[in-house]
């Protein structure tokens, strides 16, 4: 079995994809942690920020890297012509 | 099944799961009219207990099979969207379900710490672990890391490694179960154990994967609805608005300022709160004076006198008790374990340390619930205590506080880190993505799994401020006489959930006169917003069902781990179905039994034992799996080095900072708690890895092939690793 080259661009396209999802994970877990005393200054509707985040916030948007993460690597599978045949 | 295609089965559960739904609210419905008729809160506890473990026996049972595939990973035909919620229930566990939100009533912003990190590890589920797997497709993590690192070291450390992990875990759930079906019946706690290990069995036992699927979707629709409808009603009341996840915004505006009213000695209510604080305080001054005496006494050989005296007075209280018009059965027992406990004079000293810090953090200030790791008050009380203090005085005291500040902030850090990671490695999540009919599919379904797990999560820190400001704002400044009625009923049935006194005698409730613990917030919730006692019963069901579900999906890894990776991968090859399966059933009553003895002991330390389920798992199994899948080079020296080292450093970390094992926190690295010890584990893991593989031959060309053929999901002349 030998790769062609789309299927390395294929692996290099999910890669990137990959690293650039878990840049957005780092940033809304860790770098908001990280200044949250500082965040917290500013409120929204009430909540003061980085408490809005660590209880809310961070968490949609995880659900929202995952959902970009499935649809947009779905749809590579097809451009690449590397997705599953009909279930059977 | 075979002439029924993927989506007419999908629309087939969709009906199935729509008419349990609206069948399981129809039911909550008769049993409130059952209430409002006379029926009594002790038979609604034992229908709702008697109806849903019959129900998902009934699922159980209906689910049974005889085939390898069916038993391991539910015949890889489940949806996503229900593989989803499978895994929401999967996931969620007592601790999710009844802890969370008293986590955050009692510790505020540090609490989020478990938010974060039980959320966020599905972004490194997705990204990382879960379509790899799937395109694998075996039946168990073990067995992944068999076939990519070759010979059965690999995998025997990884069924070691889950077992660990897994066992302690599903203890804590008997445990859990066990409680709850005690609250819920009365019967007692034992009892409880075995009751809801019979449900547990039920469940799994003839069906394995495909039936613990079934029932786990079953049990997510219940403890969703317990969770949510107590909390929107709670939210009606306080705000006026239905979605309490916006409207806390301004509630928790409300909770700050009263903080700021209740901490300012010049208020009415601050002042109350500082006599009670006194009362503290001088409490804690005394009992650290008996402290000194004792440590004094033990170093010159005297202190046997000390606990003599002191062994002598709860003797005396337990004849007073006995003596009593209306002896109380609880207190009596309650101070006859004290005694049973009084073993000699490090017992004694251990519960006076312990009753000096229970008394120095009442008597301390009020803690902002939405403030980041707020430092230690140094500063402030050098200027109380002397308002003349030099500025070099102060510039110390800041540091002081910064300090502490940052050691709050590196340990919550740490363990968001372990607990995302940790996700991201418990085998019993990871086995669940084994189970969709593709690799498109498994993508999806960690989406939805993450959705329906956050349903709860964001719901959690909502219901700790809702519940915070009835307390300040209803509880506080009220009358002693005129308690209300949850806070009366809840102290006469468990101490250790209410307790509440007038201290100062002012017959008006101060916040410092009242210890909650965090179990109570969510167990009381129907109470508080007055709704009636089915809520209650429903509540306790949803405990059970999260209790229940992730349970089953535990006890199934380990007992697969046994029968699959042990038995038939390594023991006998070539064992026929009918053996393996019975082998399989074997062990999981086998283990069952094991691990609801365990929880039968009521073993004191299963809480942090949990937390270390997480650093344990991130530390043996992380590096090799994700390296497994993205470095091709990774090879059986690496992952066998890699895996091994990770383990050991979490593990040796614990053995010394956590005192269960007799370890001391002056032994901490860096001040990380031992609870984030793979914070340490996980890097020394993917060091062993890399230094491993790169001082060993790269791996055979067959296993570099199984590293592209999962990283594609369809490649033309793919070789074929599913199990059948």
């Amino acid at each position: 079995m030998q790769l062609s080259e789309r299927h390395q661009e294929y692996w290099r396209k999910n890669l990137r994809l990959t690293a650039v999802l878990l840049a957005i994970w780092f940033v809304v877990t860790f770098v908001v942690i990280y200044f949250a005393p500082q965040l917290n200054d500013i409120v929204i509707m009430g909540f003061p920020f980085a408490f809005y985040m660590a209880a809310q916030g961070s968490l949609i948007i995880y659900v929202l890297v995952i959902w970009f993460y499935a649809h947009r690597m779905n749809q590579l599978d097809l451009e690449f012509g590397v997705h599953e045949g009909e279930e059977e | 099944m075979s002439t029924q295609t993927q989506s007419q089965f999908f629309r087939q559960l969709k009906k199935y799961y729509t008419f349990y739904t609206g069948g399981f609210i129809a039911f909550v419905i008769v049993l409130a009219i059952l209430e409002q008729m006379g029926l009594e809160p002790k038979y609604i506890g034992y229908i709702f207990l008697a109806a849903t473990i019959s129900l998902y026996a009934g699922i159980g049972i209906m689910s049974k099979t005889a085939d390898v595939s069916e038993y391991y990973v539910a015949g890889r035909r489940v949806p996503a969207l229900f593989n989803g919620m499978a895994t929401g229930a999967d996931w969620m566990s007592a601790a999710s379900f009844i802890g969370m939100a008293g986590t955050l009533y009692l510790s505020g912003f540090d609490g989020l710490a478990f938010i974060l990190g039980w959320t966020g590890g599905y972004v490194l589920v997705a990204l990382l672990l879960a379509p790899y797997l799937r395109k694998f497709g075996q039946f168990t993590i073990p067995d992944f890391l068999g076939s990519r690192y070759g010979g059965n070291l690999p995998r025997t450390i990884g069924v070691v490694a889950a077992i660990i992990c897994s066992f302690v875990y599903v203890v804590a759930q008997i445990y859990g179960v066990g409680l709850i079906t005690a609250r819920l019946t009365g019967l007692e706690f034992q009892v409880g154990v075995f009751a809801g290990l019979a449900g547990i069995l039920v469940c799994s036992f003839l069906g394995g994967m495909r039936a613990v699927t079934w029932t786990q979707v079953a049990q997510y629709i219940i403890l969703i609805l317990a969770y949510m409808i107590p909390v929107v009603w709670l939210s009606v009341n306080i705000t006026g608005n239905p979605i309490p996840q916006i409207a806390y915004g301004q509630v928790l505006q409300q909770v700050t300022a009263k903080e700021k009213e209740l901490n300012d000695p010049t208020t009415t209510l601050g002042a109350a709160e500082a006599s009670v604080r006194a009362i503290y305080k001088e409490k804690q001054l005394a009992t650290e004076d008996k402290v000194k005496a004792l440590e004094a006494a033990i170093a010159a050989g005297t202190a046997d006198t000390i606990v003599g005296e002191a062994r002598a007075k709860l003797d005396t209280e337990l004849v007073e008790l006995k003596a009593a018009p209306e002896p109380d059965a609880k207190k009596i027992e309650a101070k006859t374990k004290e005694i049973g406990e009084m073993t000699g004079p490090d017992a004694l000293l251990a519960k006076l340390k312990k009753a000096a810090d229970g008394a120095k953090k009442s008597a301390g200030p009020v803690a902002a619930h939405a403030t980041a790791f707020s430092g230690k008050g140094a500063e402030k009380k050098l200027l109380k205590d002397n308002p003349s203090a030099t500025e070099a005085e102060i510039a110390a005291a800041k540091a002081e506080d910064q300090e502490a500040s940052n050691v709050k902030r590196r340990n919550f850090i740490a363990l968001v880190l372990c607990l995302m990671v940790g996700t991201a490695s418990l085998p019993h999540i990871l086995m669940r993505y084994y189970t969709t009919p593709s690799v498109r599919d498994a993508r999806k379904s960690v989406f939805w799994s993450l959705f329906f797990i956050f349903l709860l999560y964001f719901t959690a820190p909502a219901l700790a401020v809702l519940v915070k400001f009835e307390v300040y704002h209803n509880l506080i400044g009220s009358s002693f006489a005129s308690l209300p009625a949850w806070v009366a009923n809840w102290a006469a049935v468990d101490p250790t959930l209410m307790k509440i006194s007038d201290m100062n005698l002012d017959g008006i409730v101060q916040l410092a006169e009242m210890t909650i613990g965090g179990d109570l917030i969510v167990l009381a919730t129907p109470e508080i917003a007055g709704l009636p006692y089915v809520i209650s019963g429903m509540v306790a069901a949803g405990g059970l069902a999260a209790a229940l579900s992730t349970a089953d999906g535990l006890l199934l890894t380990i007992a697969n781990a046994l029968s699959h990776d042990v038995y038939y991968k390594m023991i006998d090859p070539k064992a026929t179905t009918v053996r393996r399966l019975a082998i399989s059933k074997g062990l999981l009553l086998v283990v069952a039994l094991v691990a609801a003895y365990t929880a039968s002991l009521k073993p004191g330390d299963i809480l942090f034992l949990v937390g270390a389920a997480f650093s344990l798992a991130a530390s043996a199994f992380f590096p090799a799996l994700v390296l497994g899948v993205f470095w091709k080079r990774a090879n059986y020296l690496g992952a066998v080095v890699g895996m091994l080292a990770g383990l050991f450093v979490c593990m040796y970390y614990m053995y010394i900072t956590y005192d269960f094992f007799g370890g001391v926190a002056a032994n901490e690295w860096f001040a990380i708690k031992p609870i984030a010890a793979g914070v340490f584990g996980m890097p020394i893991g993917f060091l062993g890895v890399i230094i491993g593989s790169l001082i060993s031959r790269a791996p055979s060309l067959e296993i570099q092939q199984l590293v592209d053929h999962v990283r594609y999901p369809s490649l033309e002349g793919d070789i074929e690793t599913r199990a059948t």
